[in-house]
């Protein structure tokens, strides 16, 4: 990005969203994630890279205990959320998660209306008292997800009959509408086509005004055109984080220079 | 091809050198299997077919006669001198005449149709022209009269069931030749019969009362029906529906969404297949021993059949529903998870309204297997001759009940042809229950799954 260099003045008196610290993932007997440990900023998007199986995916579904759902699948070390640990006995995952959206990579719209789509999270997290707030919450969401203009005429139709790319946009002004701190999204445009793609990536830049947003992708383009930060994972480690420019121009690891120009992955 | 051909290719190049316009032996081989196989297929469906016709066609061709009834209208005179000989039109007095003593009202209103010219037989008396009216008549004329005391000594009109011998003459089952054979019939009989059509006395009607009436004694087939028993089975639908659902789709959920993988819930999911398998008569001895000798529930009760039926339902519903979860796709619950829901949440809002057409075409499968149930229910005394009809439920669940499958076993037991006809009208009436409510699962699934 051209405003990068203006960006890490800025980013070391920024707080960190997120800290992790010395993760450890194991399914069942194998160690998936190896000692990551990684300071995610507010207002900021930060890319996982890596070749497939690297486990970039396992750990951003760490950051909002998606991974709980895997019976076999077992977390160790300290991950933290504005300074709390999210592993904590004390926290509901439930509650964490209202507060760290997450976006698929397939869109998975619900089989129900544009309109019931979206409401659905405010409903169950109480949100509104009445429908007239409900109302403001779905335009807002979907007027922040820039999709809108596209369906503000047929709410009541289902979210399934949508394109491709709208179905994920949708999904992603679905995670607005319940008002999360972070934005995790797995990645979004993997089954979208280029057209769809710019329109996401176009969406993913606005948002991050207001969210910390960690996208995994395996578009190297993605992450360079998208993110401020970048971390690159290989076999389980975090190999390399810094400046996404840095890490496109200038990699420090040769595993991570050998990724980027395509001889490992 | 050209360029091929002139650089000399045509020697062979590999296995599949040969011209493609002829097919090869091994081509011709396997095109040959797949023939025989789809011969095979048709075969096998043609067969399926007669097999299906044969038996629908052997029970409508018996039992739709069953529908049909020969009835007698009779004016009937009320005669004080019979029924309230002291004139004080007391219902304790009254009752007090037996079913026997209405029949020579009966044999009284055929003396007066024999006053026409056109009706009567040489060498039969009223009294033996009465029997051509079902035993059941006098019982009807009875409950009239104890119903109506103020109707004594005037003439009513009644509508009485022919006996068996002569609606099946009607139907064909009964001769000329086999009535001189029949302690129970008389040619002459046959032939008043005939002379009372001709002047449309005697006239063939739908037997509204084979789905009303209550099971009848051996030699009353004519008035025997099967309204006892389509309650009964009924009630047992309402207590295996009210059981088996809930019970079902709460077990199924918990196992699915849940319960963790452990060996614990394996050895449970190994049961659940076992427990379909099992032969019914074992759940019938299973409702005799716990539920009635054990827990002391009567015998013959639709809720003790309910109890049995719902036992031997469950699996069915358990595995259907499980089924059903299993294929409403992970996403779905993913995305319910990732904006905050709690995994009841999740299910309940989203995964079990995309379950449900499966939960309920399981559910009604269930039903219909239980409704045409029998061996359970013979052990659990529900063969019983049951004349009473149960009461409203919640009592009528604890009162003596019959059912439809047990009804049919029970009555090609009984010697009388007319009995066979019966049974045969009960299928039909049983496969029309069944026929019905494979519509509504299908219909239910319809409407479900356009929320897709």
């Amino acid at each position: 990005m051209y405003d990068a260099p203006n960006l890490e003045k800025t980013v070391d008196q920024k707080e960190f969203k997120i800290t992790a610290d010395n993760v450890q993932v194991f399914y069942g007997d194998t160690h998936a994630i190896k000692d990551v440990s990684v300071q995610i900023e507010d207002n900021t998007v930060t890319a996982f890279i890596g070749p497939s199986g690297c486990g970039k995916s396992t750990f951003l579904r760490c950051l909002n205990r998606m991974n709980d759902t895997i019976d076999i699948c077992r977390v160790e070390g300290n991950i933290l959320l504005d300074g709390e640990n999210i592993y904590d006995k004390k926290v509901d995952p439930v509650q964490l998660r209202a507060k760290v959206g997450m976006v698929f990579q397939k869109p998975n719209p619900f089989p129900k209306s544009i309109y019931d789509n979206i409401a659905y999270g405010p409903r169950i997290h109480g949100l509104t008292r009445n429908k007239a707030d409900l109302d403001i919450i779905v335009e807002k969401s979907l007027r922040r997800g820039a999709i809108w203009d596209e369906v503000k005429d047929r709410l009541d139709q289902p979210g399934t009959g949508l394109s491709g790319g709208q179905q994920q946009r949708l999904c992603i002004a679905r995670a607005i509408a319940t008002e999360p701190e972070v934005l995790l999204m797995d990645e979004p445009c993997s089954a979208l086509d280029p057209i769809a793609t710019a329109q996401v990536e176009e969406l993913i830049d606005e948002l991050r005004q207001d969210y910390s947003v960690v996208i995994v992708t395996h578009s190297m383009q993605q992450a360079a055109r998208v993110s401020q930060k970048t971390a690159f994972f290989h076999l389980g480690n975090l190999v390399e984080y810094g400046e996404t420019s840095q890490i496109f121009t200038n990699p420090i690891d040769p595993r991570t220079e050998s990724y980027i120009t395509g001889r490992i992955g | 091809m050209t360029d091929l051909s002139t650089s000399g290719a045509a020697a062979p190049r590999g296995p599949h050198s040969s011209s493609l316009l002829v097919q090869d032996a091994n081509t011709r081989k396997r095109n040959a299997a797949e023939s025989r196989f789809r011969l095979y297929g048709v075969i096998a469906i043609a067969i399926a077919i007669l097999a299906l016709f044969a038996l629908l066609g052997s029970i409508l061709y018996n039992g739709s006669s069953s529908f049909r009834q020969a009835f007698v209208v009779l004016d009937v005179y009320l005669d004080p001198a019979k029924l309230d000989k002291d004139g004080t039109r007391d219902l304790e007095k009254i009752a007090k005449v037996s079913t026997f003593g209405y029949a020579p009202l009966i044999a009284a209103a055929f003396e007066t149709k024999f006053e026409d010219p056109e009706i009567g037989v040489e060498g039969l008396s009223a009294k033996n022209a009465a029997k051509l009216i079902s035993k059941e008549g006098p019982a009807e004329l009875r409950r009239y009269v104890l119903a109506n005391p103020d109707m004594i000594g005037e003439t009513v009109q009644f509508e009485f069931l022919a006996s068996g011998r002569i609606d099946g003459y009607y139907k064909g089952r009964v001769t000329m030749e086999t009535a001189k054979l029949d302690k129970n019939v008389s040619p002459e009989q046959l032939q008043l019969a005939d002379q009372l059509k001709e002047a449309g006395v005697l006239a063939i009607k739908f037997n509204t009362g084979f789905l009303t009436r209550a099971d009848a004694s051996e030699n009353r087939p004519e008035a025997a029906g099967l309204g006892v028993a389509i309650l009964g089975s009924f009630y047992m639908m309402i207590v295996v529906l009210c059981l088996a659902l809930p019970i079902g789709v709460a077990a199924s959920i918990y196992l699915e969404e849940f319960a963790p993988k452990n060996w614990i819930t394996d050895i449970i999911e190994v049961n659940i297949s076992n427990l379909a398998a099992v032969p019914s008569i074992v759940f019938g001895i299973l409702g005799l021993a716990i539920f009635i000798n054990f827990a002391g529930l009567p015998q013959s009760a639709p809720i003790v059949g309910g109890l049995v039926l719902t036992l031997m339902t469950l699996p069915t519903i358990i595995i259907a529903t499980r089924a059903s979860l299993k294929a409403v796709p992970p996403s779905i619950r993913d995305a319910a998870l990732g904006i905050g829901a709690s995994k009841m949440q999740a299910v309940f809002h989203h995964v079990l309204p995309l379950a449900a057409p499966g939960i309920l075409t399981g559910t009604i499968i269930g039903l219909a297997q239980a409704l045409g149930e029998t061996a359970p229910l013979l052990l659990i005394g529900m063969v019983a001759f049951v004349r009473d009809f149960p009461s409203a439920p919640p009592e009528g669940f604890f009162d003596p009940a019959a059912a439809l499958p047990v009804q049919v076993y029970n009555w090609t037991q009984r010697s009388d042809p007319a009995f066979v006809e019966r049974a045969s009208g009960a299928i039909i009436v049983l496969m029309v229950f069944l026929l019905i409510m494979n519509a509504i699962a299908i219909v239910l699934r319809r409407r479900f799954e356009r929320r897709w």
